[in-house]
């Protein structure tokens, strides 16, 4: 138990963090606008981690060997057509059914959850899909007197940048632009905001759009970070990201990320010290204990049930 | 919609339906293709060590024409050029059975496309009659309607039943369609019990295959290691399941509920990642084998029975055959699938019965009427849990062997949907779900990996079309603000 060791797991767990936290802001939008849960949000995050491994194959193929550019064209391409996956959900399984009775959005979003499941097992197989690393080396920090070296890899850098300036961005998106203020409005009453001229269809497909482009960046750090994914890791990733999201304060975009942070702070610290089996039960239990407890999460306003 | 149409007026009018509806299919196809090129049209195969990428364009292409063709027959008929609908709907059909296609699902696909162009053209047309005629509909024919609605509901369900007793004494009844019937009848014992859960009392729990699981591990582990009867561990599954539900439940029954939805899921897989972690206990990922097989009554099914006990065939003085042991799980299952169906429909008049009725449409009005929603949630959830309970221990005593495989969240799904495809709350049309989804799995065993696909897409468009169901008329007694449930 030295601390050089504990200084490594919150590094990971930091990293591991950032990426539950930018598909936890995918859940808090959709809750805080339709008020419902957007169940295939871990599946959307999981195509996107496919386009990405799509993507840098292919960018090898072609011969864009300068990592930074395609990186970044990848990053792009991977965000547009995720976003695309984002609208198509909305517009096609969401869309209708405002206005349903109470758990139909739900069930709907269970069902395109199966859909892309499978859709993505048919589409590329069943196997785990494995990667050389992209982005190699980094620093060591520090070695403690047992050998045990602290090392901060320049992938963790990467992802811990990209995501804080996704944040920065999107604070900026949601408090000073036109869409920020119609989102909020709609947030607030959309009868209201649909009378003074807001564009409510509009604003809630962009709401989408916007978390499926976060989603599609968590799963392109994801394919980097991890070096191998398959069609199934949507359904854990999201379940993850939805407790961080319920623990920060479901609605609440600055909580999003702090439970995102401690989510994966948890997590990693859990597997170190306790037990990598029961890693995901762990996490399954603080949703369940936030939920009894503290059911407005850490920074979350107490709802008020109206009639 | 109206502020839709509103934008359409004031922006300059397109020339002609026609040219507004090839416009839309093409955005429709442009859409579809972004969507689907990357991941469909470039597989990643592993070549040699490591990935790369297989173009499957032509595939690809084909299948954008598809969607073209499709949305354009859609949007011409909702533009009322229903003529030219039902012309791309045939030439869809025709193409799928005669060309050559790169594979056979963009066949399937295309056949699918004009089918549902077919069904879509008469649904409006009907929709547009019967909406002509409302206008004249009085009272009484109203009530006729309903009348005749109650009776085939009620013939078909004697219907089925008589059906599933005379089903073993078939002729062409072999293990084969046994097995499958009892497959049927255990899923829709399961799906009544969830239907109490989900379609009277409105929680919608996305892990009641944990209480599946949950009896049928009491059930292997009573009957191998403390000798009990399968009548002895019925019960004791079945109550074990429900004090589960009650624990589960007690805790996370007072939250909304699509929050309940996923404290549900996140229990559903930490008792399954409990099975097969906590090897001691449960075998792990080797489940647990070798669990005693049914007996009838003390008389085993099996040709030589061991010094002192008779087996079943000497019992009633029959040859020995396999088919005995089917023939008895499958009445086995039947009655106790029975027994939920007459307990649900039971309860349902009892003033228990109404409370969960009454909070799945309006918990804060129970609330003020005095009903207790956590203590009445509860009992839905615990009830549910115990069938699920009764209906693991039956798993366990057919298969003689469980293993945490067969409790994943895609089997509480499939439970799901058969439970929404069927209509919340409707006995009868979950009972036809059943059959209608598991007979179409084993029709289609060759097409079986399409299954979940079919399953998601199906739940969606349920939703959109039909919330109620295939079947449901059911509508809450009274509604406050529009006469017409749901949905029109």
């Amino acid at each position: 138990m030295d601390t050089a060791y504990l200084i490594q797991q919150l590094i990971n767990g930091l990293t591991l963090g950032a990426v539950y936290a930018l598909v936890a802001i995918g859940y808090t939008m959709v809750y805080g606008i339709i008020g419902m849960i957007n169940f295939a949000h871990g599946e959307v995050y999981m195509v996107g981690a496919f386009l990405s491994l799509i993507g840098i194959i292919v960018m090898g193929l072609i011969g864009v060997t300068w990592v930074p550019l395609a990186l970044l064209i990848v990053l792009i391409l991977a965000m547009a057509i995720t976003a695309l996956y984002g609208w198509a959900i909305e517009r096609i399984a969401y869309r209708p059914l405002r206005g349903s009775f109470r758990l139909a959005p739900l069930i709907s979003a269970i069902g395109v959850s199966i859909f892309l499941q499978n859709y993505v097992q048919l589409a590329q197989g069943a196997r785990p899909k494995p990667i050389a690393p992209v982005i190699r080396g980094g620093f060591e920090l520090l070695t403690s007197e047992g050998g045990f070296a602290v090392t901060l890899s320049y992938l963790q850098i990467f992802i811990v940048v990209l995501t804080i300036a996704l944040m920065i961005g999107f604070t900026y998106l949601i408090t000073q632009t036109p869409l920020g203020r119609a989102q909020r409005a709609c947030e607030q009453d959309r009868t209201m905001a649909s009378l003074i001229g807001v564009d409510v269809d509009r604003t809630i497909a962009m709401t989408f759009v916007m978390g499926a482009a976060l989603a599609a960046v968590a799963g392109m750090m994801v394919t980097l970070y991890y070096g191998v994914i398959d069609f199934y890791i949507g359904f854990l990733a999201g379940v993850k990201a939805f407790t961080a999201a319920v623990l920060g304060g479901i609605g609440s975009l600055p909580g999003a990320v702090l439970g995102g942070l401690l989510i994966g702070l948890i997590e990693a610290l859990w597997s170190a010290y306790f037990s990598v089996e029961y890693k995901d039960v762990a996490v399954f239990a603080i949703l369940v204990l936030v939920l009894i407890f503290r059911p407005s999460g850490l920074l979350g306003r107490p709802e008020i049930e109206k009639v | 919609m109206a502020v839709a149409d509103l934008n359409a007026a004031t922006r300059p009018a397109p020339a002609t339906p026609f040219q507004a509806a090839l416009k839309d299919a093409a955005l429709v196809a442009l859409v579809a293709m972004a969507l689907a090129g990357p991941i469909v049209g470039l597989q990643t195969v592993d070549r040699g060590g490591s990935l790369t990428v297989d173009a499957r364009f032509a595939e690809v292409a084909v299948g954008i024409v598809i969607v073209f063709f499709g949305r354009l027959g859609l949007a011409l008929s909702d533009r009322g050029l229903r003529l030219p609908s039902y012309g791309i709907a045939a030439g869809l059909a025709a193409a799928g059975f005669l060309l050559p296609w790169p594979t056979d699902l963009l066949g399937v696909l295309a056949i699918a496309a004009g089918a549902a162009l077919v069904i879509r053209g008469l649904a409006g047309q009907y929709g547009a009659h019967r909406q002509s005629k409302a206008a004249l509909a009085t009272e009484t024919d109203e009530e006729k309607a309903d009348r005749l609605r109650r009776l085939f509901t009620r013939g078909l369900g004697f219907l089925l039943l008589a059906a599933a007793v005379l089903l073993p004494m078939m002729p062409f009844a072999n293990s084969y369609i046994l097995d499958t019937a009892i497959r049927v009848l255990t899923y829709m014992m399961l799906a009544w019990g969830l239907n109490i859960v989900i379609g009277l009392a409105g929680l919608l729990d996305l892990g009641y295959v944990a209480f599946y699981a949950v009896g049928a591990y009491t059930y292997a582990l009573l009957s191998k290691d403390h000798g009990f009867g399968f009548w002895g561990a019925l019960p004791l599954s079945g109550l074990f399941a429900a004090s589960f539900g009650v624990l589960l439940g007690f805790p996370v029954l007072r939250l909304r509920g699509d929050y309940l939805a996923i404290v549900t899921l996140g229990f559903g897989e930490i008792i399954r990642i409990v099975l097969l972690n906590w090897t001691n206990f449960s075998g792990g990922p080797n489940g647990i084998g070798s669990i005693p097989r049914l007996t009838f009554f003390g008389h085993p099914f099996v040709r030589n029975a061991p010094e002192g006990v008779v087996p079943f065939h000497q019992l009633f003085g029959l040859d020995f055959s396999p088919l005995h042991r089917s023939i008895f799980f499958f009445y086995l299952i039947l009655v106790l699938a029975l027994v939920v169906n007459v307990f649900t429909i039971r309860i349902r008049r009892l003033p228990v019965g109404r409370a969960w009725e009454a909070l799945r449409e309006d918990e804060i009005a129970c609330r003020a009427l005095g009903i207790n929603p956590t203590n009445t949630k509860l009992t839905a959830f615990a009830i549910g849990a115990m069938f699920a309970g009764f209906a693991g221990s039956f798993f366990a005593t057919t298969q003689s062997f469980v293993s945490p495989e067969s409790f994943t969240f895609l089997e509480s799904a499939m439970i799901l949907a058969i439970v929404v495809l069927g209509g919340m709350g409707s006995q009868l049309g979950v009972a036809l779900a059943a059959i209608l989804v598991i007979g179409l799995t084993e029709a289609f065993r060759g097409l079986a990996e399409y299954r979940m696909l079919v399953f998601g897409l199906g739940m969606v468009l349920i939703m959109i079309w039909r919330p109620r169901g295939l079947l449901s008329h059911r509508d809450p007694t009274i509604l406050i603000n529009s006469g017409k449930g749901v949905r029109p």
